[in-house]
């Protein structure tokens, strides 16, 4: 497959491996402790797990799964408006696959789809659009997710919406935007990162000027890189180089999809639809200020929330759930206490269980299991002479 | 969630709605083609481009050269 084959390309990764390595042995940081790399999107934890890259990178390199999996961070009071909303009569609520099985905090929507409620999966918001146009006696709802990469697609399909008329869609609104929440994890006090590999689908649409305070503000290396395993070894290969030659840099390893300014169209029609909120909430991280964006008064047809009774209650997270920790790299996917046992893809009690780019979803799917349970009796060996 | 698959524009299908026909790996599917038109590049000047699709959108035109110049810098690392 054209711009996909030769991206995967294991000589070349051979020869990066190398640079890689002989990077590491000149990083003075890598002498005394490992170097933190977040890769902030999820699309790019599960490329990591399914090429194996943490097993073939040396040692001192240590990956943080970033919380870009849209997913994974949304708080379950949402998901169970979101039921609420294919419970409604004569609605039929459409939603990506990705959504379909996480919890609230009484059922899933697939769930909901099991007791009789009209939920259909569907792969774009215009196929959405579409079932609104063959319903005209349904009220067609899409459950909106995901970042800037989704943004611009809800945003055309809504304006689609007004110019044919179209009155039975609308839209729950769940989008999230990155710069906030990068901003929340350079933030968090207990957060230890060293360089940043940059979502890369989230590029081609914000471009990569609205970076720029990462390198400026925060210090630190920041590579936009796209998702073939190339393009994450060399990401990384030009975050270690920043460090070993002092510089601190937005750069673009994924040229050849994400222009420098992004994606003029995609951008105007976002800022059409939608504007920011004050707050959302996020699953793990608390509510980020403007890390969410709304449909705006104009569209106010388009919105499920103002069209329909949303009962918006907060729910917390369930107690024995680590998402949080995991979710800001406090602990890894194997320290949770239901990791493989309670909580597992078949049976997900966690978000970061659900989405196959989620962390735990996927150490459970790819991860080593020998060397997972070393370092959980390594762990427990520690706990018990402490 | 971002996942976007490359994929060449085989025929424009609607104009009004700016829809076109893309080839992803064989299989083909009509795809929102507004995000990337400009100027530049009118609707049916489109066909034939390899744009990278999310959710049923070209959201980006693959540049080409661009591909091939990240692809040198690695053969050029084996070559040192």
């Amino acid at each position: 497959m054209k711009y996909v084959d030769e991206f995967r390309d294991p000589q070349k990764a051979k020869f990066l491996l190398h640079e890689i390595e002989s990077l590491v042995n000149q990083i003075e940081i890598c002498q005394h402790r490992p170097l933190y790399v977040m890769e902030v999107c999820g699309g790019h934890t599960h490329s990591i797990f399914r090429y194996g890259l943490e097993s073939i990178l040396p040692e001192a390199i240590a990956f943080v799964h970033g919380p870009g999996c849209p997913v994974c961070v949304l708080p379950m009071g949402r998901v169970d408006d979101c039921v609420a909303l294919a419970e409604t009569p004569d609605v039929i609520l459409t939603t990506f696959g990705d959504a379909m099985r996480v919890c609230g905090s009484q059922k899933s929507l697939l769930d909901a789809k099991a007791q009789g409620c009209d939920v259909r999966m569907v792969y774009s918001p215009l196929d959405a659009l579409q079932i609104a146009r063959q319903n005209p006696s349904k009220q067609v709802v899409f459950f909106a997710l995901g970042f800037e990469t989704t943004i611009p697609s809800t945003a055309l399909t809504v304006l689609q919406a007004e110019a044919e008329g179209i009155e039975n869609f609308s839209l729950f609104c769940n989008h999230i935007t990155i710069i906030p929440t990068i901003k929340a994890v350079l933030d968090s006090p207990k957060l230890q990162i060293d360089g940043f590999i940059g979502p890369g689908h989230v590029s081609m649409v914000i471009g990569k000027t609205p970076y720029q305070f990462i390198a400026d503000r925060y210090h630190r290396p920041f590579v936009i890189a796209g998702f073939e395993p190339l393009d994450i070894l060399q990401a990384l290969w030009m975050v270690l180089k920043q460090l070993a030659e002092g510089r601190v840099e937005v750069e673009n390893q994924y040229k050849r999809v994400v222009p420098e300014q992004g994606n003029k169209v995609a951008i105007e029609a976002i800022a059409k639809v939608f504007e920011l909120r004050e707050f959302f909430e996020w699953r793990g991280l608390g509510s980020i200020e403007q890390s969410g964006v709304r449909v705006r008064e104009a569209y106010a047809k388009y919105d499920a929330e103002r069209k329909f009774a949303v009962p918006a209650i907060k729910v917390a997270d369930p107690k024995f759930c680590q998402c949080g920790e995991v979710l800001t790299g406090t602990i890894k996917p194997w320290d949770c206490r239901v990791f493989g046992n309670a909580c597992s893809p078949e049976t997900p009690l966690g978000a970061l269980m659900v989405s196959s780019e989620g962390a735990c979803a996927a150490y459970y799917q790819y991860g080593d299991w020998e060397k997972i349970h070393q370092k959980k009796v390594q762990k427990e060996a520690i706990a018990a002479i402490s | 969630m971002c996942l976007g698959i490359p994929g060449q524009i085989i025929k424009i299908t609607n104009p009004e709605h700016k829809l076109g026909l893309v080839d992803i790996s064989g299989v083909q599917r009509e795809v929102n083609l507004a995000c990337i038109l400009d100027e530049e590049h009118p609707l049916e000047s489109c066909v034939g481009d390899w744009v990278l699709v999310h959710v049923g959108f070209a959201m980006s035109r693959i540049d080409e050269e661009e591909a091939a110049m990240t692809l040198q810098i690695l053969t050029e690392l084996g070559e040192v």
